[in-house]
């Protein structure tokens, strides 16, 4: 019966969404349309293959990996697909030419940027979150995923929520929000799908076997219901018409400004640092073999984490119309924030306490304690940059774009490798990695990598602060915009060859996961019985 | 009064006070008696059920 409605759900949609694609009034809104008419169709075909078929009940003992395993071969191809976008608008900086005349419009830098921040940020880091969030939930609830197959549901929504964002920026459809650019509809695609996450996340914690809720959901947790509010608040905005991709905000002016760095600057926050320290309090004691060095800090360091950053954001508005009161609110809470973050990169760094031998013989640990010692090195750099004077120098220069990936090359990159280092194994029954010495490749050629990416950055940044503020004997300005280019090209390069070698780093992770689902050699049967020797 | 005089002054006010108390409730709730044991046992959770749930009776485990 389920069945029927659901066949009956997919056809409306796809029939609704054909006629849209009809009466479409913009290319992005009419292939947007097509995409969710296949999709539905692709779903109706699925759902209608099962009806009449006998259901096998969902066996309550067992966790739910089927949908985890999906989400690491997705979140591995994401990766590549996003430092493949960054590393080419990289050179696109560097070399102009690679704007091609005959791609005009679609495949330069404009276009191409939007889609390279969300390729990894909500491709990349939002499936390894959803998948990394399944997995730890289950694990330290004893409890299988709540809600059957609607995290499957998720998973697929998400990704067709990423397929409909990138082909809509390649075709002009924007609301031209820094990490907020889908348009309308596919702003609501994705509240659907993120509450229904929400459901399937609480839901597991409601049916959890442990009494207690481990730290690393509670960082899931208010990873996810934070981004759904910050989400739907930023994302308000009433459409010029029902067939059209077009939409206007319904703040305006610093109100709008103020919402946006509301939910740019959270979206760091909560999208790019507790949800991945839910990973990091789950993966690095997993990996390590100890429990956390203190549970007490951890519990404190969440407290201070939610309660703080929410206020951060007006940092990215000094200097503008936004009142000076709320960006120093904005700058004093920022400064604040150093406790708390480094308060969680000791708890991640001294759960090795015992067992530094580790880093020696381990790469995987050896990733995810360079990735925490980035987490540490962005949370004092931010800071730092949100002080109005250095703001004054380092705002809208290479800088920002510097600080801004050594947190997520080095953080989030880092501790997602080493995440999915640890599970590829488990989850395909291996008894280890295909290549530890390609593990080692891969850490030695991202760190290279960061290290030019942000060292390059720095100082094509600072130079290019002080250039712009250089002012002549008679109070005029020195140099042109054009001359502070110009001088940064060697710096470009460099920035360029480091996102080459990260790349290169993501594809060698790549072949290392499919060898060893491929050759590995199976997990031993472990079946409690002992030898009688 | 205006609205936003309203809520900005109760904002000053009390919500801070509020937020505030719970913050320091929160700190001095970690450092409360026995509260290290507890943790520890708290802390093992990630080794306990690597490849199965838990089975649905919970008589056996206590904290």
């Amino acid at each position: 019966m389920w069945n029927y409605i659901k066949l009956i759900v997919l056809g409306l949609i796809a029939l609704l969404a054909m006629i849209g694609a009809n009466y479409g009034r913009d290319l992005a809104y009419q292939v947007n349309f097509i995409t969710i008419a296949l999709a539905a169709l692709a779903t109706f075909v699925f759902v209608l293959r099962q009806t009449g078929e006998p259901v096998e009940p969902t066996d309550e003992t067992q966790y739910m990996d089927d949908v985890i395993r999906a989400g690491v071969i997705a979140t591995s191809g994401w990766a590549v697909v996003g430092f493949l976008v960054g590393t080419t608008i990289a050179f696109q900086l560097a070399f102009p030419q690679l704007n091609f005349e005959w791609a005009q419009g679609y495949l330069n830098f404009g276009k191409l940027r939007p889609l390279h921040t969300s390729a990894v940020i909500f491709a990349f880091g939002g499936t390894a979150l959803i998948t990394t969030s399944f997995y730890v939930v289950q694990r330290t609830s004893a409890a299988r995923l709540w809600g059957g197959n609607l995290a499957w549901f998720v998973f697929w929504g998400y990704q067709l929520f990423i397929v409909l964002a990138a082909t809509g920026y390649i075709l002009g459809a924007t609301q031209s929000k820094e990490y907020a650019e889908p348009e309308w509809y596919v702003d609501l695609w994705l509240t659907v799908v993120w509450l229904s996450y929400l459901a399937v996340f609480i839901g597991t914690l409601m049916k959890r076997r442990e009494p207690h809720i481990y730290v690393a959901n509670w960082f899931y947790l208010s990873f996810i219901i934070t981004v759904a509010m910050l989400h739907v608040f930023n994302n308000l905005s009433i459409p010029v018409s029902v067939f059209g991709s077009k939409s206007v905000q319904v703040f305006s002016g610093v109100q709008d400004a103020m919402t946006q760095w509301w939910y740019g600057h959270n979206a760091v926050g909560f999208f790019l640092t507790a949800g991945f320290l839910g990973m990091m309090y789950y993966f690095i004691p997993k990996q390590a073999e100890r429990p956390v060095f203190s549970y007490k800090l951890s519990i404190i360091h969440f407290w201070a984490l939610i309660f703080i950053y929410i206020w951060a954001g007006p940092h990215h508005l000094h200097y503008t119309a936004l009142p000076d009161w709320a960006s120093t609110l904005g700058m004093v809470f920022s400064i604040v924030l150093w406790m708390p973050s480094w308060g969680g990169m000791i708890n991640g760094l001294m759960t090795l306490a015992g067992a530094w031998d580790k880093l020696r013989t381990d790469p995987i640990i050896r990733m995810m304690v360079i990735s925490v010692g980035f987490y540490g090195m962005s949370t004092f750099e931010g800071p730092m940059m949100s002080i109005r004077a250095v703001n004054s120098l380092s705002h809208y220069t290479d800088w920002t774009i510097g600080h801004v990936h050594s947190g997520a090359l080095g953080w989030n990159g880092m501790i997602t490798f080493g995440a999915l280092y640890f599970l590829v194994p488990k989850l395909w029954n291996k008894a280890s990695l295909y290549s530890l010495s390609l593990v080692s490749w891969h850490f030695w050629l991202a760190t290279i990598g960061i290290i030019l990416y942000a060292a390059s950055m720095w100082v094509t940044g600072i130079m290019e602060g002080l250039m712009w503020r250089e002012v002549d004997a008679n109070g005029f300005l020195v140099n042109s915009f054009a001359d502070t280019v110009a001088a940064k090209f060697p710096m470009y390069v460099v920035r360029g060859l480091g996102g080459v070698l990260y790349l290169t780093g993501g594809i060698i992770m790549c072949y290392n996961l499919w060898m060893t689902v491929r050759r590995a050699p199976a997990v031993q049967a472990s079946n409690q019985f002992v030898p009688a020797e | 009064m205006e609205t936003y005089t309203l809520l900005r002054q109760f904002a000053d006010s009390w919500m801070l006070l509020a937020l505030f108390a719970f913050f320091i409730g929160m700190i001095v709730w970690v450092m409360r008696p026995g509260a290290t044991k507890v943790y520890r046992d708290i802390a093992e959770i990630p080794f306990r059920h690597e490849d199965k749930p838990a089975p649905p009776v919970r008589d056996t485990q206590e904290i």
